[in-house]
């Protein structure tokens, strides 16, 4: 309680600085053998059974707002494990909310975090090492997919289950392309020349105005997918060394954001992408506004929804060498040390990531899609067992031919991801790299001064995090 | 003994006697005061005390290890270009935005004051009612409203031939824009200026015109000084609250924006942005503890020098 004190005293002031700005105990009861438990890599009748019961506290997840992914996944649980019950914070990740709830009286037992920011909180002490975990349930954890599971992998030792898995690759918008004679196919995406001159023929322009933006790539989100493609990395692989000042890096912001001032003002540039109706009918494939871009996955299933018939193409992220790359992130369910119920939290983090789970899931969205006459295309999820039965039995796109091909592209990259190391500095490194280059964007700065300032905070912050 | 030794007897402090029905009184004072002083010294002055001791600290909120560092988080400022930079943000939005809402809110006040009948209540809702919109509403309003391509404000500039700035992707134009959306709260300083200027009396006017006064220097000479005590409150109110933006710019700026491409740069850092990034982004409380303390004493010195300069212009009634 005393070490408490002072966060929440600080949290008071600083929250009093910014202007006028749930749970219940973890209490194991008499425990009882429930079903079996959450299943890795194959049904869960096949694993041992993990006694659990009592109250916990699961930050991160919302079960009344949530989808229906979440919602029968949630349901799951609730059906394999009758004896514990589970409160939800209904909301997503919050690093204040999470940081309050941890010097509460009630602190969470489970979290369901970014897997991106991870690494900040294995570096304090906040999570419990997955070991015990996995031992009582004997998951497979071999199921994930192992740039997701290098995500939330420190020392050897796994600190969460990894939950969705997004991962990048082209969106190619066939009209532009057309417009512009190139063939999407016959392009080398590993050719960034290549790139930067179907980027000059893609863009179209009314006077100064832009109204198709040519190859828009996606920086600084995707930043780590060009230097990657370039045969660097933003980040030593054990996430304590920021490499934003490499020359891998300097060149990938460089050409990137030439890509960007070669179609013209970058700042009418932006505000023309800033109009987009992204997740509408009028999106900025079917308004013919993009020629192409790289995006997650789940881009797709906006689209199909959204607006069904537009022609799209789908090709991976190569890199210079010509292999093809995609970079990943998601959520990970995590165990939160000092935790009062940690058979109860294993249970729940390890049966919203096991394959039934997902497979009911999916299923479930399938049949509601089904009711509502609405296409869907499919959950990507970390764990590779679960995606093949939902891709192998709950996915039928054969009459979006445009979709299924989109949809199998996708499925072919999966294992060509990469992920972002686990850094103590996570935050600080993404906000150092972002304010990089985004001053390289808005002029306000080269590559090489920008990237050597941001290195310096990104470190700093790294270095810093452990303090 | 005598009336007048009773009385002798009688302790004066601060000029009050202290009899037995002033000591009555005092206890029904602070019992009613009660909850003002527990919820200041329980909100506000502990944490303010605590967080000059973790200033003073590398306390981190996830550890939760605090360890004295004397002075380190002051010398560290000195050496951040973003305290410098974010300084400079707030300080320019502060310069600008102040005068401009007050001189603003004047003038929607004295036609206020010149409307009657029954638009007068309509009108004075109608200023008002934009302040009743959520923070993060407005932040969001006005991304769209000041998007350099399809918002409304350059939309209206181009009818007038003007060719509008990207307001939110030039970093000349990102502190211009946020003050143009700052203004949509004018409507605060607008009741209290139209609070005053019905509180001057009739006659003054009266008195100014038989003098031969015209409109402009009964403005000067009756209404300014007249409401002065309302302007120099809202000159205080105001600039304190300026160099605290911090939820619109962040919900604009850096909110569901974060780690997008942006090109306001580092022209949107406001230096309360930066103190939260530093709590809550990189858990550096200790250091964010500082940079408040710091942002508390700049504050201090620009209300005690304004108090120092408004001794010559503002009047107060029976003084």
């Amino acid at each position: 309680m005393r070490r408490a004190v002072p966060l929440l005293v600080s949290l008071v002031l600083i929250l009093a600085a910014c202007g006028p700005n749930a749970s219940n105990s973890a209490s194991p009861t008499t425990g009882s053998t429930v079903a079996p438990p959450a299943s890795g890599s194959a049904p869960a009748e096949s694993q041992a059974p993990l006694t659990a019961s009592g109250d916990i506290f699961a930050y991160g997840f919302a079960y009344e707002t949530g989808d229906i992914i979440a919602k029968t996944r949630a349901d799951v649980f609730k059906d394999k494990y009758p004896d514990v019950k589970v409160t939800y914070s209904e909301s997503g990740f919050d690093d204040q909310k999470f940081l309050a709830a941890l010097a509460g009286s009630d602190k969470p037992d489970a979290v369901n975090l970014p897997r991106n920011k991870i690494g900040t909180y294995i570096a304090q002490g906040v999570l419990e090492p997955l070991d015990d975990c996995i031992a009582k349930t004997g998951f497979d954890t071999s199921v994930f997919y192992d740039a997701a599971k290098a995500d939330v992998t420190v020392d050897g030792k796994m600190y969460a289950f990894p939950e969705f898995y997004n991962t990048r690759n082209w969106i190619i918008n066939n009209k532009a392309f057309k417009d512009a004679g190139i063939d999407p196919n016959s392009l080398n995406w590993g050719d960034w020349d290549a790139i930067a001159q179907a980027n000059q023929k893609l863009v179209k322009k009314d006077g100064d105005k832009i109204t198709r933006i040519g190859i828009d790539p996606k920086i600084p989100e995707f930043l780590p997918l060009w230097v990657k493609a370039d045969g660097g990395s933003v980040m030593s692989d054990d996430g304590k060394t920021s490499q934003l000042d490499s020359q891998q890096t300097i060149d990938a912001v460089k050409y990137t954001t030439d890509l960007v001032k070669a179609q013209g003002d970058p700042t009418k540039w932006l505000d023309f992408r800033n109009t987009w109706d992204f997740f509408g009918a009028k999106n900025q494939v079917a308004s013919d506004q993009v020629g192409a871009w790289p995006m997650e996955q789940w881009y797709l299933n906006v689209l199909a929804q959204n607006s069904p018939d537009v022609d799209i193409t789908v090709k991976p992220f190569m890199t210079k060498d010509g292999q093809p790359i995609t970079y990943e992130d998601g959520n990970a369910w995590a165990i939160v040390k000092g935790t009062d119920n940690p058979d109860a939290a294993c249970a729940l983090a390890s049966t919203m990531v096991a394959t039934d789970t997902w497979v009911a899931a999916a299923k479930a969205r399938a049949e509601d899609a089904k009711s509502k006459n609405k296409p869907q295309t499919g959950v990507y999820t970390g764990n590779r067992d679960a995606d093949k039965i939902i891709f192998d039995q709950y996915v039928d796109l054969s009459s979006m031919p445009v979709f299924e091909a989109a949809v199998k592209a996708v499925l072919d990259n999966q294992e060509n991801a990469f992920g972002t190391a686990p850094s103590p500095g996570a935050a600080g490194f993404q906000t150092a790299m972002t304010a990089g280059v985004n001053q390289v964007l808005s002029g306000s700065a080269t590559p090489e001064d920008a990237m050597k300032a941001a290195q310096q905070d990104a470190q700093d912050a790294i270095d810093s995090a452990g303090s | 003994m005598t009336a007048g030794a009773q009385r002798s007897e009688v302790k004066v402090i601060g000029g009050v006697p202290w009899t037995r029905n002033t000591r009555q009184d005092l206890k029904w004072v602070l019992l009613f005061l009660a909850p003002w002083i527990i919820g200041f010294v329980v909100l506000t002055a502990g944490p303010m005390l605590w967080t000059l001791y973790l200033s003073f600290t590398n306390y981190n909120p996830i550890s939760q290890n605090v360890h004295f560092i004397g002075l380190d988080n002051y010398e560290r400022m000195l050496r951040d270009r973003h305290v410098i930079n974010s300084l400079y943000n707030t300080l320019f939005y502060t310069v600008l935005h102040v005068p401009l809402s007050m001189g603003i809110a004047l003038f929607l006040a004295l036609m206020l004051n010149r409307i009657g009948g029954r638009s007068a209540g309509f009108f004075r809702t109608a200023f008002y009612v934009p302040n009743l919109t959520p923070a993060v509403a407005v932040g969001t309003l006005f991304l769209m409203l000041l998007n350099g391509n399809s918002g409304l404000v350059n939309q209206a500039l181009g009818m007038l031939g003007i060719d509008g700035p990207s307001w939110l992707n030039d970093p000349a134009w990102v502190k211009p824009g946020i003050i143009i959306m700052s203004l949509w709260t004018v409507g605060n300083t607008v009741v209290i200026y139209f609070a005053a200027l019905k509180n001057v009396p009739i006659e003054l006017y009266e008195a100014a015109r038989i003098d031969g006064a015209n409109a402009w220097q009964q403005f000067r000479k009756v209404t300014v000084p007249m409401i002065s005590g309302a302007l120099f409150f809202t000159f205080i109110i105001n600039t304190i609250a300026s160099l605290q933006l911090f939820t619109e710019v962040y919900t604009m700026f850096f909110g569901q924006q974060q780690g997008q491409s942006s090109g306001a740069g580092q022209a949107a850092l406001f230096y309360v942005i930066y103190l939260f990034q530093q709590a809550f982004g990189v858990f550096r409380m200790g250091y964010a503890s500082a940079l408040a303390w710091l942002l508390f004493v700049v504050i201090v010195i620009i209300t005690v020098i304004q108090v120092r300069v408004s001794r010559r212009f503002v009047f107060y009634e029976g003084e």
